[in-house]
């Protein structure tokens, strides 16, 4: 993407500058995915893989249905998989695609250091810039959601780019075009919202009282969004963040710090500076090398 | 090297050395750490070949800036230890800041100031160090918990933009106290100098001669 002029930024890691962003008029995209649709089949996953040709080292059974067994630099997303026992005592399969939610508000672009290597499009994907990616891992500081993953091969952090090479010439992302139950929803942010609260009054008549859509407004709302039979409680989802929101730590951190410890560092020096000029140096005088050799003298003769 | 005949040594090459190590490391940690601090200075990075050799490079200046300020502690620590006549010191500093050595009480081998230079580097380089190894992506990025490394992330650089206010202060001090750089570059002083600016360590070095040899000089006593 990077080498392409992109004039439709909204957001720039580490620039002091107002991104080029003319091309704004944008429809806000959303994915959105409908968890009780969702029968677990993975087809996302390998969507996700041969689309943008990651293919992460084959790893060992954990006794577990989540395979791989974590989001790393070529596993972009995954399902996890939640065994719930709700009030009746009946079982209930909570299964959930995790990946990058694309924060209205992102914090690896907030915490990254690296001029343009994370970037926000006007349509609300966040991207991984890599030629630009220094592999701090500041990144995974930022995120509240804990996505972002460190290549040791090549030291570039990775994650979903919901698919914004396919989505910025008009196609859906992989895992939407794979999904067979039409779990997995793409299209203008608030299409998916009204479609969301469509399955949401279903699923409420249907006994799920608390259905709701996920899209956290602490990061400012999110580009993934999450229809949930148990709203009340995401972290019944494989411990999807309650409440989601960059943390107080690292707003202190990259924010007013930033300034004002450059202020404090120029404070200083200046400091030094208009004291030279004012006090000016503190030089030796003729008398005070005198009275240094009578010392010595004196002490010498004592000692002989 | 040539030193006039009168010449004290205040610092030994091992001193000598061992300092410009750590002020070389310093210098180099401020430059790249600056960098990934602030947008304005990533500019910096290029001094280090990139912004991928900049982050993998930091960390390994920090350790040996650890190692060689170890050997600064054990070198230094005994002659900063704090005394009376640095609180008196440090209640003159009206006097001191402008140069009015009539009203500033007489110090021994380091004066006041010089030793919360000592002392404070002496807590903060290990709190970088140790804040700096959370953060060290390539080794330990899964050692601790991220928010451990958030934490640490703001303590790390809390602690640098501490040391490097105080650096400044100790480089504008050695440079406003002329002939300071000459005695960590060349090792010596005058005795006027020491006269004026460590009158106690004067009296201390006329007093025990050459009884301690690393303290006095190459001059030669008269017999």
């Amino acid at each position: 993407m990077s080498e392409l002029q992109s004039q439709d930024y909204v957001r720039i890691s580490a620039t002091t500058m107002t991104p080029p962003m003319a091309r704004s008029h944008e429809d806000q995209v959303a994915k959105l995915i409908d968890v009780s649709r969702c029968i677990g089949c993975k087809a996302c996953q390998s969507a996700c893989m041969e689309w943008n040709d990651l293919r992460p080292e084959i790893g060992h059974f954990e006794g577990s249905y989540e395979n791989p067994a974590d989001l790393g630099p070529s596993v972009w997303t995954l399902m996890k998989f939640a065994e719930h026992e709700n009030e009746q005592g009946n079982l209930e399969w909570l299964i959930r695609k995790d990946g990058c939610m694309h924060c209205e508000d992102p914090g690896c672009l907030k915490a990254c250091p690296a001029p343009g290597a994370i970037v926000q499009y006007a349509n609300g994907i966040v991207d991984f810039i890599s030629d630009k990616c220094i592999g701090c891992g500041y990144c995974v500081k930022g995120c509240p959601f804990n996505i972002p993953r460190i290549s040791k091969q090549d030291h570039k952090s990775y994650k979903c780019t919901l698919c914004s090479d396919r989505v910025s010439v008009g196609l859906e992302p992989a895992c939407v075009k794979a999904c067979p139950t039409g779990a997995i929803m793409f299209g203008a942010k608030t299409d998916m919202q009204q479609q969301a609260q469509l399955r949401i009054v279903e699923l409420k008549t249907r006994g799920f009282e608390n259905a709701g859509l996920y899209d956290p407004q602490e990061v400012g709302g999110t580009h993934v969004m999450y229809v949930l039979h148990h709203a009340d409680k995401p972290s019944l989802y494989s411990g999807l963040p309650d409440k989601p929101r960059i943390s107080a730590t690292v707003d202190l951190w990259k924010g007013f710090i930033k300034p004002l410890g450059l202020a404090g560092i120029a404070l200083a020096a200046l400091a030094g500076f208009f004291h030279w000029i004012s006090a000016g140096p503190n030089e030796v005088t003729e008398e005070d090398e005198a009275e240094g050799e009578r010392v010595l003298r004196e002490g010498e003769e004592k000692l002989s | 090297m040539s030193r006039p005949k009168n010449a004290i040594v205040r610092y030994t090459l091992a001193n000598r050395v061992n300092h410009w190590i750590t002020a070389i490391c310093f210098v180099l940690l401020v430059l790249s750490g600056l960098s990934m601090f602030h947008p304005m200075l990533f500019f910096l990075s290029g001094l280090f070949g990139g912004g991928q050799w900049t982050r993998a490079v930091h960390p390994w200046i920090g350790v040996v800036l650890l190692v060689s300020y170890l050997g600064l502690i054990v070198q230094f620590w005994r002659e900063n230890l704090l005394n009376r006549d640095d609180a008196a010191w440090m209640k003159s500093i009206d006097a001191v800041i402008v140069n009015d050595e009539e009203h500033t009480p007489p110090v021994g081998r380091n004066n006041a100031g010089q030793k919360l230079v000592f002392w404070s580097m002496t807590l903060l380089i290990p709190v970088l160090f140790f804040s700096g190894l959370t953060l060290w992506e390539v080794y330990f990025g899964s050692a601790t918990s991220i928010p451990v490394q958030r934490a640490a992330a703001l303590i790390h650089s809390l602690a640098a933009l501490a040391a490097i206010i105080i650096w400044i202060v100790h480089v504008y001090a050695a440079i406003w106290v002329r002939h300071s750089v000459r005695a960590m570059t060349q090792g010596y002083v005058t005795p006027g100098w020491a006269w004026r600016h460590h009158r106690k360590w004067l009296l201390e070095l006329a007093q025990h001669g050459k009884q301690d040899g690393a303290i006095v000089s190459t001059r030669k006593p008269r017999t």
